[in-house]
């Protein structure tokens, strides 16, 4: 038995092998996504064009060996160790305020928090995202600062990182509530349930079911606020002052990478000059500080996270 | 919220004066005269839940037998999932509901108002509709609420024995380190069964656990329910009729009415309920009239 296939429409017809309006669109939204792309090879590229031009004429041995920074001085210093050392022990410092802080505060937020408690805490902790980060710096500089002279030690100078370690905290306190609090709020209803059917309470159903389900998430926003904390330039300059110190003393004043690229671009440095060039050296640095964060905590999630579907 | 349910009970107290403390003494007094036959587990008590004021469920009282299987059965939105969620309070992890009326648990009201409801859980095990085992190990699964309880006994032992109470331990002996998710659908389901064993309950609370089943899975978890039977007290919601009739011993057939409020119907020994019901709407819903 034979079938004959109908005749289709003329309009038909044409949509079936004229599309040209869909392709339109992909090519647009392909053009939009590539912006990105296309930035972040150009900035990379920059960096290491001009970070390899400096490493022509410093070794990088002594920038990464190097315990002095001074090459604005005439006794010219490369040694990028201090600025690092600056930026690790704000970025760690902050780490440790925010991190526990924020987790505890996601964890309250989505296990603990009634409805209408949460739905006035979340976006007040959100807020504290949006206040510009130089006001953080001045509050570190006008409170915390004469605060921890006048009170815990009357030694310290004007400028310190404890100052910065703390505000810089706070500020990246709600990157890590928010997200854990997402991340925690998108574990199943159906695996709370199974752990309060078998006698959990609700502790026991945060720290052995939930927490571990939303580990992913929520170390995400650790790396998130980590990062933010290491690219922190504005309140971490005004507070932790601009003194390259190797030093893990946080009640000294440090600085760190961002601060120190801040300082010379918006300096009278003249461009094309070694000095200049040193910007772009830290900027490499920081890049691949950062990049290897990134690349081991998405090794650690991989490792330690519950995939729950 | 307990504090609200509490007061509700305090307050329906002197309402349902006239019937309810009878049915309870008459009750208490049945479970000490030797010559029952029947010993009641579980003494529901002119219940009523309302989730965030919009009445669910009305005055059910409903005495389940001990170490037997009673079915609830009934069309959707005929409360009978919400009642089976009261026998371990799980309502209560949803914001908003309110509850009078007492279920007395071998003779203990477990919504007293010093009763923890973890510790009501740890008595009353249940199985839910989807399987959601833990994404941790077989051997964590059912361990878990062993853990949880700070079970001093042999782990080993207990994880294997319930795991052959659940029929699931030929299947999955030698990959107990694996993950519960990577079983198919019906383990899935045998192994959340070994975990709410595992905890040693009186009760085991069912609702609808073969619903996301193929047949032949389902008939394994039917078998499984009438071996368990001997052991524990189990309660499960099911929207099969024929499951129902299968593997229950009594079957309470609930309906709510144009105003969505679930009342219960009839309850009586299964055999009698689909082949001699007493209610005409009962005979309307077993022989498939509606729902």
């Amino acid at each position: 038995m034979s079938y004959e296939s109908r005749p289709v429409s003329a309009r038909y017809r044409q949509n079936l092998r004229n599309n040209l309006g869909g392709r339109l669109i992909g090519i647009l939204l392909f053009l939009c996504a590539s912006v990105t792309v296309v930035t972040t090879i150009g900035i990379v590229a920059i960096l290491c064009i001009e970070g390899f031009s400096f490493f022509a004429e410093v070794s990088p041995i002594e920038f990464f060996t190097g315990t002095k920074w001074t090459p604005l001085f005439t006794s010219k210093g490369f040694g990028v160790l201090p600025l690092i050392s600056g930026t690790l022990l704000i970025g760690l410092g902050a780490a440790c305020v925010a991190l526990p802080l924020g987790t505890l505060t996601a964890i309250y937020l989505s296990e603990y928090a009634t409805p209408k408690i949460r739905s006035v805490l979340k976006p007040m902790v959100e807020v504290l995202s949006g206040i510009p980060t130089v006001v953080y710096g001045y509050f570190a500089l006008t409170f915390v600062s004469p605060f921890i002279k006048e009170y815990l030690y009357p030694e310290a100078g004007p400028y310190m990182a404890i100052s910065a370690i703390i505000v810089v905290g706070i500020m990246i306190v709600p990157i890590v509530a928010s997200i854990s609090d997402d991340a925690l709020r998108a574990v199943p209803r159906e695996l709370r349930e199974a752990a309060y059917g078998v006698g959990s309470s609700r502790l026991e159903v945060t720290t052995r079911v939930a927490f571990p389900a939303a580990l992913s998430g929520i170390i995400a926003s650790y790396i998130l606020a980590i990062s933010r904390a290491i690219g922190e330039t504005m309140a971490v300059t005004v507070a932790a002052g601009a003194r390259p110190n190797l030093t893990a003393n946080p009640l000294e004043a440090v600085q760190t990478m961002t601060a120190y690229i801040v300082s010379v671009s918006l300096g009278d440095t003249p461009h094309g000059t070694i000095e200049f060039k040193t910007i772009f050296a830290v900027g490499l640095t920081l890049f691949f500080m950062t990049l290897v964060m990134n690349v081991i905590s998405s090794r650690i999630t991989k490792r330690f996270r519950e995939v729950y579907d | 919220m307990i504090d609200s349910a509490s007061e509700g009970i305090m307050d329906k107290g002197t309402e349902q004066e006239s019937n309810s403390p009878e049915v309870g003494f008459a009750l208490d007094d049945s479970k000490e005269s030797p010559d029952e036959m029947e010993a009641v587990a579980i003494n529901i008590d002119a219940l009523s839940l309302w989730y965030s004021g919009v009445q669910a469920i009305e005055n059910v009282s409903l005495q389940i037998p001990d170490s037997q299987v009673t079915a609830l059965i009934g069309p959707s939105g005929c409360g009978k999932s919400t009642l089976l969620r009261c026998i371990n309070r799980m309502n209560e992890l949803i914001p908003g509901v309110t509850l009078e009326g007492q279920i007395k648990i071998h003779g203990e009201n477990i919504y007293e108002k010093d009763v923890d409801p973890v510790a009501v859980r740890r008595n009353v095990g249940m199985v839910f509709q989807k399987p959601n085992p833990f994404p941790k190990s077989i051997y964590e699964n059912v361990a878990f609420g062993a853990r949880i309880n700070g079970y001093k006994g042999n782990m080993d032992e207990l994880v294997r024995s319930s795991l052959e109470q659940a029929a699931l331990w030929d299947e999955v002996s030698d990959k107990l380190r694996e993950s519960g998710l990577a079983l198919s659908g019906g383990q899935q389901q045998r192994l959340c069964i070994a975990r709410a064993i595992a905890v040693r309950p009186e009760v085991i609370l069912m609702d609808e656990p073969c619903s996301a089943l193929d047949p032949i899975a389902t008939q394994r978890i039917e078998d499984l329910i009438r071996e368990l039977r001997n052991t524990f007290t189990i309660v499960i919601v099911t929207h099969n009729m024929q499951q129902a009739a299968r593997v229950s011993d009594k079957t309470a057939f609930m309906l709510a009415g144009e105003e969505r409020i679930g009342r219960l119907v009839e309850f009586s020994p299964t055999q009698e309920l689909f082949t001699n019901p007493s209610d005409s709407r009962t005979e309307d819903y077993i022989t498939g009239r509606f729902g």
